[in-house]
């Protein structure tokens, strides 16, 4: 299985549209695309993850470490759109307390 | 014959079929050769010397610049030996680097693994296999004065970087203070040590508990980590064990609430790693109700025989492919 991610961008504002599955085998891709997005100050980043199925604990850490980063750079991440069986895991790990993230299932247009 | 003159010997044939035949046969054979001479350490210079000493053999009126040309070419061609062996010898090292790397490392985790203790009041299994040759999974128990203390870990991030972080957290934990083994605590203890030492992308996700057997209490807490069973035999029925709380390593400022639970004969407390609950199947994942009934069918036997053939199934279900670390522990009170 793999990870496709489609970026969109208006101004300051990027969408990372992602399909597929987050694991040990495609973190390191989206943390390529989505790590330097965060690291710009007044950038808005939006994932949709309404087309992952599966996420393990690596994917999961890109998260983290994206949500660091945008932290330290004054940046911000959002998450929208997501399946039920990846929110369990952002309830368990605690991180839905700390994240931003949009309720309502399906990702709206910007 | 040496193993040089042999390959002169080959190199000349070859060269002198493809001079007569000029077939792509002969030059694909070229290329084949080319692997030969990687095989036996032969430097870009070296093949231009031999090259040479075909031409001479072969056209022994070759013209003084065609012979001087190579010369050149074989001057030319220094830089590339250098960086060859260059290439060669860091290609040495680094898989002796590796070796030991993993040598290193698979030590370090033997030596972190915890002995499952005795004790008195409770039969206790274990069981923590690993999907690759490193284990991700953590457990940990120690007996404090009459108390037992159990923790179960999953530790994100491979290699060296996790066994290290392992370490880190095995130490952090023998070293606090006796009255900060209360399990909320230990995590914020842990938790602004792991926060301060860790790459970015990396966590852990932590369940912590302490028994103590006069008051028969369980007290807990949990860090992110997969929430564990409880089950009650007075009512025959199994809970989830939640203990809500952040992954450690995200935020330096978490706090982790206390939970409490009063153990009965016949509880058990059941913990487990997301292996357990992420275990994928032909049919999809195995759902919690399913790890549950498992449990439930065995659970007449020793905890350590429930452990194992909980484990033995779901590991035939997932066609003896694990693809995340596994690691589940019973305690079951006894008297």
């Amino acid at each position: 299985m793999n990870l496709q991610i489609n970026q969109e961008q208006i101004n300051e504002t990027y969408e990372l549209n992602l399909t597929g599955e987050v694991d040990a085998y495609t973190a390191p891709k989206l943390k390529e695309v989505m790590l330097p997005l965060t690291e710009k100050e007044g950038n808005i980043v939006i994932v949709n993850l309404s087309g992952i199925e599966y996420m393990d604990s690596t994917g999961l850490g890109i998260f983290v470490g994206a949500l660091k980063s945008s932290k330290a750079n004054n940046s911000s991440l959002k998450l929208r759109g997501m399946t039920e069986r990846v929110k369990r895991i952002f309830e368990i790990t605690g991180l839905t307390e700390v994240m931003d993230i949009e309720s309502g299932v399906k990702g709206e247009a910007l | 014959m040496t193993a040089k003159d042999a390959l002169t010997e080959r190199y000349q044939d070859l060269l002198s079929v493809y001079l007569k035949a000029k077939t792509e046969t002969t030059l694909y054979k070229g290329q084949q050769f080319s692997r030969k001479l990687l095989e036996q350490q032969i430097s870009p210079e070296d093949l231009v010397s031999l090259h040479i000493q075909v031409m001479d053999e072969l056209f022994p009126d070759m013209s003084e610049e065609m012979r001087d040309s190579f010369d050149f070419l074989l001057e030319a061609m220094i830089g590339y030996g250098f960086a060859y062996r260059e290439h060669q010898s860091l290609r040495d090292k680094q898989q002796q680097l590796e070796s030991e790397i993993e040598v290193a490392a698979s030590m370090q985790q033997t030596l972190l693994l915890s002995d499952v203790p005795e004790f008195e009041q409770l039969d206790i299994g274990v069981v923590s296999v690993p999907a690759k040759k490193m284990n991700g999974d953590y457990y940990n128990f120690v007996k404090s004065g009459n108390s037992l203390s159990v923790a179960v870990a999953d530790i994100i991030g491979k290699g060296i970087p996790a066994a290290l972080c392992m370490s880190m957290i095995k130490y952090a934990m023998d070293s606090l203070p006796e009255e900060q083994m209360k399990p909320h605590l230990l995590l914020e203890n842990l938790n602004r040590v792991v926060e301060q030492n860790v790459h970015s992308n990396m966590f852990i996700t932590m369940f912590h508990g302490v028994y103590e057997p006069e008051s028969h209490k369980f007290y807990y807490a949990g860090a992110g980590h997969e929430p564990g069973f409880f089950y009650h035999a007075k009512e025959d029925e199994f809970q989830d064990l939640i203990a809500k709380g952040l992954v450690l390593g995200v935020s330096r400022t978490t706090t982790y609430h206390p939970y409490e639970k009063m153990i009965e004969v016949g509880d058990m407390v059941i913990l487990l790693s997301d292996g357990v609950t992420e275990c994928r199947t032909s049919k999809g994942f195995i759902e919690r109700e399913e790890v549950v009934s498992l449990i439930r069918k065995y659970m007449d036997l020793p905890s350590q025989k429930i452990v194992e053939n909980v484990f033995q199934e779901l590991d035939r279900l997932q066609g003896f492919e694990l693809r995340d670390d596994f690691t589940l522990i019973i305690l079951k009170r006894l008297v």
